[in-house]
């Protein structure tokens, strides 16, 4: 059957007979992060259709969770968005809280909102630098990482963790705030204001960026509600939706804090740049966040609240938050042992890669690149 | 001079004319690959606040004899599918394609590999040969990776040696030499003799010159530029895309040789442009040794002068390589086939008209 299109094309266009190439990209690509690969199928450059094959970082996450009980899953909640950890322990502990009815300390609720959005800004600075990689410019990336470097390092300095914290646990938290906490992160919102726009006069402005990231990859808004899009890349495309104001949870009702959407500036609203520079803008809404917060921040123990024994009643709960890279909800299902019955976690990353091959279709192999890395997947999560 | 040299040392017309033809390779070029190995990576460490090697040597300045040290004892992978032969030649001819092109190049008056009449028709034909190599190394390879990479290195390179072609053609109608020797000996004097500035012609015609010699200068630049892949136009070897297109299946001591052979190419059309366009080895204000008499000096500045103003272009590819994104494969032909050479053509036209009037 393949034969018969071929020789159709051929005899339609130009009498030559072509030949479609088919293009493994990844697992081992250099900008496909991660162990993605992305089965290509090419007309010259051009793309007639791409297959994703997801897989290689599958770790039964789920399974796992099944037996462990509810604290010990923490842990490997960190593994699945390590870019996100401090997110995805937020969603997990606000998931079990609710299905055993506690209310956690005012002062855990701040501290995990400035963890939240400081990891929010870390996971942002990695998106945007490897996009700039993954365009070209090395300069930027080392920059953006610099900058992570310094919230990393207030991780490190709060929890001893650089990377999978295990901090915010099921009614509480790990440890306080080390006594030095908040005049650090105050002078890192002083440090790193001047730095988003230095960043915008070094990539966002720069007319070989916008040349190939605007009108490149236009998700329409349609498409995007349909596959589930959300996060930056459902707002790049023009939505104002956000879980933290239309589904408040922990104490996001308490900030002032706008939500940026894409405007198309450069291009036509949902391409690649529109999704780039909402990323930019939401890193210096979490730092208005974070301002809040640490100025605001109530005094308390953040340990009280933590259970002896965590037997949830029967039932199940659903609770989503808005991680970095969109909704990252929580199905949890207890049948009243220690261990959950069953962790099914709805992640944005996973959902995010099924649009790939509508956005992909029609552009050229540098585009795919522009395009994968403006939707900012982890593969940890799509494979968990 | 040097040639005269030799020529009583070994009393052999063959001997001398060898001996002379190996002294810039010898003398700068394989050093100054490893120097701009080196300086690259500091630039770029600078650049993006990081400080680079600083373990090999007083700050890593010997990081790269280390390199090569390594590349020269890994193993040398040919793939089982690759086509061998053209495999092995490809480095050699890349190689020996950016290495021809410095037989040419006047590094002081004293200081000629070859002093040829063709002397820039002969560079462009020699940086010819490396498109060869680039397509045989994607070719024989047998890897999709390096096949898409040396394609677009290919067309690449060809449209852009016709903008860079047409401004040396103008620059040639002034002139009226290919003589890299006598190009540089008429912008003698000081900088407002050199060719960005009209060259050595007088009156009227000279300020019409300056604009159009600009813009031809900014042309060539370009287009050497991306004659030498570099960013943003490095798209034939796109890391982000196509893994390091034509290289990607070699190692060892031939992916060294396509290495160096970068590094030296990006002297070379650097020379190139300092040679047309800004005095070549000559001074900008003037020679010491003029001032104190002390005559054998002057090669020795013009050399310095040469090698300064080839290292600044070196250190300006550098900083746009570390500040821009790349191009895509089509922006990169329209920014060529759309912008640069109709505005060359143009210029040839006009300067054309003015030579003849």
């Amino acid at each position: 059957m393949s034969i018969t299109i071929e020789k159709n094309k051929s005899e339609s266009k130009t009498g030559i007979r072509t030949e479609e190439m088919v293009l493994n990209m990844g697992p081992q690509h250099p900008s496909t992060h991660g162990v993605l690969r992305l089965e290509l199928q090419l007309e010259g450059e051009i793309i007639t259709n791409v297959i994703p094959h997801i897989g290689y970082l599958h770790r039964c996450f789920e399974k796992h969770a099944e037996a462990m009980n509810y604290s010990q899953v923490i842990p490997y909640t960190d593994r699945m968005d390590y870019l996100a950890s401090m997110y995805n322990e937020f969603g997990y502990a606000i998931a079990v809280e609710k299905l055993l009815g506690i209310q956690v300390p005012e002062r855990v609720e701040y501290i995990r909102v400035i963890m939240g959005e400081l990891q929010r800004i870390a996971s942002h600075l990695v998106a945007l630098g490897t996009y700039a990689v993954d365009i070209g410019a090395f300069t930027p990336f080392l920059f953006c990482f610099r900058d992570r470097e310094k919230i990393l390092s207030l991780f490190e300095q709060t929890c001893g963790a650089r990377l999978l914290y295990n901090y915010i646990w099921v009614g509480g938290l790990s440890h306080d705030l080390h006594p030095d906490f908040i005049n650090q992160t105050n002078d890192f919102i002083k440090y790193f204001r001047p730095k988003v726009k230095e960043l915008n006069d070094l990539l966002t402005k720069n007319k070989i960026f916008i040349d190939r990231t605007a009108n490149i990859g236009v998700l329409p808004l349609d498409v995007a509600i349909n596959y589930g899009i959300s996060g930056p890349n459902l707002r790049g495309s023009g939505f104002k939706w956000d879980i933290r104001k239309e589904d408040p949870y922990s104490v996001y009702n308490k900030f002032d804090f706008d939500i940026p959407v894409g405007q198309g500036l450069m291009g036509k609203v949902g391409d690649c740049w529109d999704r780039y520079y909402v990323r930019i803008l939401e890193m210096e809404e979490s730092l208005r966040i974070i301002e809040q917060a640490v100025n605001s921040i109530p005094e308390g123990d953040v340990t009280s609240a933590i259970p002896k024994r965590i037997k949830p009643p029967v039932g199940q709960v659903y609770s989503r938050v808005e991680n970095p890279r969109g909704e990252l909800g929580y199905f949890i299902i207890s049948d009243g042992t220690i261990n959950p019955f069953r962790v099914k976690v709805k992640g944005p990353s996973f959902v995010h890669l099924g649009v790939l091959n509508e956005v992909l279709k029609g552009h050229m192999i540098a585009d795919v690149i522009a395009i994968l890395g403006s939707i900012d997947i982890v593969l940890g999560e799509v494979d968990r | 001079m040097i040639y005269d040299f030799f020529f009583k040392l070994t009393n052999s017309n063959f001997l001398a004319d060898l001996i002379q033809s190996l002294l810039p390779l010898f003398i700068f070029i394989l050093p100054f690959a490893l120097f701009a190995v080196l300086f690259e990576r500091k630039v770029s460490a600078h650049m993006q606040d990081r400080l680079g090697p600083m373990r090999v040597g007083y700050h890593g300045i010997l990081q790269t004899v280390a390199d090569i040290l390594k590349l020269v004892q890994k193993e040398d992978i040919i793939p089982t599918l690759a086509d061998k032969p053209l495999f092995n030649i490809a480095p050699v001819l890349v190689f020996a394609g950016s290495y021809l092109a410095f037989a040419a190049i006047p590094f002081s008056s004293a200081f000629i590999g070859s002093n040829i009449d063709l002397g820039i028709i002969f560079i462009i034909a020699a940086s010819g040969f490396v498109v060869a190599g680039i397509l045989m190394a994607g070719w024989s390879s047998n890897n999709k990776y390096s096949l898409l990479g040396a394609m677009r290195s290919a067309a690449q390179i060809i449209s852009y040696e016709i903008p860079t072609v047409l401004v040396v053609l103008s620059v040639i109608m002034i002139t009226g030499t290919t003589n890299l020797l006598t190009l540089s000996e008429m912008q003698t004097g000081h900088f407002w003799n050199w060719m960005i500035f009209g060259g050595p012609v007088m009156g009227i015609a000279k300020f019409i010159f300056i604009p159009i010699m600009i813009i031809n200068f900014v042309i060539i630049y370009i287009s050497t530029l991306a004659e030498v892949n570099r960013t943003p136009f490095d798209i034939p070897e796109a890391e982000s895309e196509l893994v390091s297109g034509y290289h990607t299946e070699y190692s060892g001591m031939k992916f060294a040789m396509f290495f160096l052979s970068e590094y030296a190419n990006m002297f070379a059309v650097s020379a190139i442009v300092a040679a047309l366009f800004l005095g070549g080895y000559q001074s900008p204000i003037g020679y010491l040794g003029n001032l104190f008499g002390v005559h054998w000096l002057i090669p020795i500045e013009q050399f310095f002068w040469f090698t300064a103003k080839g290292i600044f272009f070196v250190f300006v590819q550098m900083w746009l390589r570390w500040t821009l994104p790349r191009l895509r494969v089509d922006q990169l032909m329209a920014l060529c086939w759309k912008y640069l050479i109709p505005i060359a053509f143009v210029n040839l036209l006009i300067i054309g008209l003015i030579t003849v009037l």
